[in-house]
Formats: structure tokens, C-alpha cells, sequence
């Protein structure tokens, strides 16, 4: 059986491609086969992410349109077996994507045999957004610890409890996940940054784990790595944690405090 | 000035409190708007027009919600009656 993922969060700049990419390849890594879309057409970036932006031939609106085949445009990960990517069209408008279209690229590969399809969502709650989530099973929302986001994310919950297909059909609903990034525990200790108990309280879904605010993303971006192939770090760990816990797994979560200053750090470090 | 700092980080109101109960009743408000029943935005205009017969009001003037409170679902109408 295969789930289809949308991986949405009404603003943007919270990480929706940095968390698709990484749980993409982190499901993949564990022999899963995995597609990622990226729904942002115009403004493309899951390529960039990932590190396939030069092999771009054909892209997600030629499928869709019946310019190219899915095979065809399906880019295979170079470095992670049973990882595709189906980049966005830069462009074409977003108009270019229709329900039908969409809907048939996503039976498509389940019938290609994957066994997780993510949808990588552009920002907003317009058109692009909609069409990300519309066929999803589950969705994993991505909140910052911040007042706009978490009212945004808010609002696309609203949006995938009423507008789905499984909302629409009157089956069981879209499984809700949340995945806090940008996470600073000393911000929170200091009381200048919301919780994860706040936000898990204020949105009311299911947390799926905590990514803290790292160096690492930026650096993982500038090469073109999944950050959860940066091994070594903070955010690939907390990405690895909630690719086992999507999959089942019971893990207690991580990096969610500051390592203690010292006394004479606090008096007199920076 | 890390000793100054860290005795005034002391007296300041924690920004994240604010944040929170900001987001508490935002959120609460925002819900109770999109989970309204579809008949309300017909019932408001039905309602407005009634008043309208009487007295002047622009459009905007009249607020109408659905909410809960203690079990029991509240209307409630808002209404500002023009200066004479």
C-alpha cells in the first residue's frame, strides 16, 4: 500500500523542502521506494536541495500535461537507491497543474510500486497548496516556534480537515503530524521562544519530532544534501528520530534542552 | 555586561507567555469562524435586512457569531446603532 505524504505549512521559509528532502531520503534509505514532487511550480527548489538541479530535463507539468512520460521525468537520486525526485516547472504558471493531472501522476506511482509518495507543498493556502494536499493520507506540518507560523499552520490544518479528498469523501480524515523546526532550547529556557508544549497545545496535533535550529541546514543546502545525510549533526539525528517514529517506532525526543552554562559562564560569557 | 544582562532578563515579561496567550485567543477566534455554520452567512444578511427596515446601518456594523460556552452553543449578534 502506498501513503501519499504532503508535507505542508501555509508560510513559508519554515523548512517544508528541508524536511521533504530529508524524511524522502531518510525513508528511502531504510529500502523504502520513494517519490518526492515538489508542488511549487515557478519557483522550483526541491531540485536545488537535493542536488539533482542540473539533471532536470523534464518536470512535473510536462507529466501532467502529456508533454513527457513519468519515467521520463522521474530523476533518480545519485546517491540514495529507490529515491526519485519530480521537480516543479520554473516556467509555467501555477495554473498548469490540474486536479485530474495531479491525481493521475499520483495513481501512477502507486501503481509504479512506491511505497511513499511526498508532496512537497509550495507556501500559502491558494491553488499550488491545494493541490499538494488534496490527495494526501497524511500530512506532516512544519511549525516554527513563532507566532505567525503557528497561526498559518493553524489555518492549513483547517484547510486539510475541510478541503482534502478524504474530507470531501467523508472517509477517516488526513493523519496529522507536527514537526517543529527552527527549535532554539535556550530561547525557550529563557522564556523568549515558545515551547514545544506550548505549540503541541495551541495546535492540538500529534508531535512528530523536534528539529533544533542548526548550522547545518544551511551548509547541507549550499551542497545539495538531504541534512539528514549530514550524519554527525543536531537536525540530521532529529530528522532520523522522526523518520523511525513516522515508521512506528516509539522514540523519546531529543535536543530539546540547552546544554547548562556554567556559573561563570552566565556571570561573564557572552 | 553579561551580569547585566542577566539580572534585567529577569524582571522583563517573558515574550513567549505573551506569544502564547496571543495565539490562544487568535487561534479560538479563527476556529470558531471557519467551523460556523453554512446558513450563517445567508441568516446575517436575512437579519440585516430586517434591522435595516428600521433603522440606518452600513453593513459592516453587524458581527454575528456561533460559539460555545458552558455546553450550550451561544449566538450572539453585535450590532452598533448609528449616532441620532
Amino acid at each position: 500500500m502506498s501513503r501519499v505524504i504532503v508535507v505542508t505549512s501555509g508560510k513559508g521559509g519554515v523548512g517544508k523542502t528541508t524536511t521533504s528532502a530529508s524524511i524522502s531520503a531518510g525513508l528511502a534509505l531504510k529500502g523504502f521506494k520513494v517519490a518526492v514532487i515538489d508542488f511549487d511550480v515557478g519557483l522550483r527548489n526541491l531540485d536545488l536541495i537535493m542536488g539533482c538541479e542540473r539533471r532536470v530535463v523534464y518536470d512535473f507539468v510536462n507529466v501532467v500535461q502529456g508533454e513527457a512520460s513519468l519515467n521520463q521525468a522521474l530523476i533518480r537520486d545519485k546517491r540514495i537507491k529507490n529515491l526519485y525526485i519530480l521537480a516543479a516547472s520554473q516556467t509555467r504558471d501555477k495554473d498548469a497543474l490540474t486536479l485530474e493531472g495531479v491525481g493521475k501522476v499520483i495513481d501512477d506511482l502507486k501503481t509504479d510500486g512506491f511505497d511513499f509518495i511526498i508532496c512537497d507543498s509550495p507556501a500559502g493556502i491558494e491553488k499550488g497548496a491545494q493541490l499538494a494536499l488534496y490527495f494526501a493520507d497524511e500530512a506532516i506540518v512544519v511549525t516554527n516556534p513563532e507566532v505567525s507560523s503557528v497561526r498559518d499552520s493553524d489555518r492549513i490544518l483547517g484547510i486539510l480537515q475541510a478541503k482534502s479528498k478524504r474530507a470531501e469523501s467523508g472517509d477517516e480524515g488526513i493523519v496529522e503530524h507536527l514537526v517543529l523546526t527552527r527549535y532554539n532550547p535556550k530561547r525557550v529556557e529563557t522564556g523568549e521562544m515558545l515551547s514545544v508544549e506550548d505549540v503541541v497545545d495551541l495546535l492540538n496535533i500529534p508531535l512528530l519530532g523536534v528539529i533544533p535550529e542548526s548550522e547545518q541546514v544551511l551548509n547541507a543546502s549550499n551542497s545539495g544534501e538531504p541534512v539528514i545525510l549530514d550524519s554527525e549533526s543536531d537536525a540530521a539525528q532529529a530528522y532520523i528520530d522522526v523518520v523511525d517514529r513516522f515508521l512506528g517506532e516509539e522514540k523519546a525526543h531529543r535536543f530539546l534542552t540547552a546544554e547548562k552554562k556554567g556559573l561563570f559562564k552566565k556571570l561573564f560569557g557572552k | 555586561m553579561a551580569l547585566i544582562d542577566y539580572l534585567l532578563g529577569q524582571r522583563k515579561k517573558k515574550t513567549a507567555n505573551v506569544a502564547k496567550d496571543r495565539l490562544q485567543i487568535l487561534l479560538a477566534h479563527e476556529r470558531s469562524e471557519r467551523n460556523a455554520p453554512e446558513y450563517l452567512p445567508q441568516m446575517r444578511d436575512e437579519i440585516l435586512a430586517v434591522i435595516a427596515k428600521y433603522v440606518e446601518i452600513d453593513q459592516d456594523q453587524l458581527q454575528i457569531s456561533i460559539d460555545e460556552a458552558n455546553g450550550f452553543e451561544v449566538l450572539e449578534l453585535n450590532l452598533v446603532l448609528p449616532d441620532k
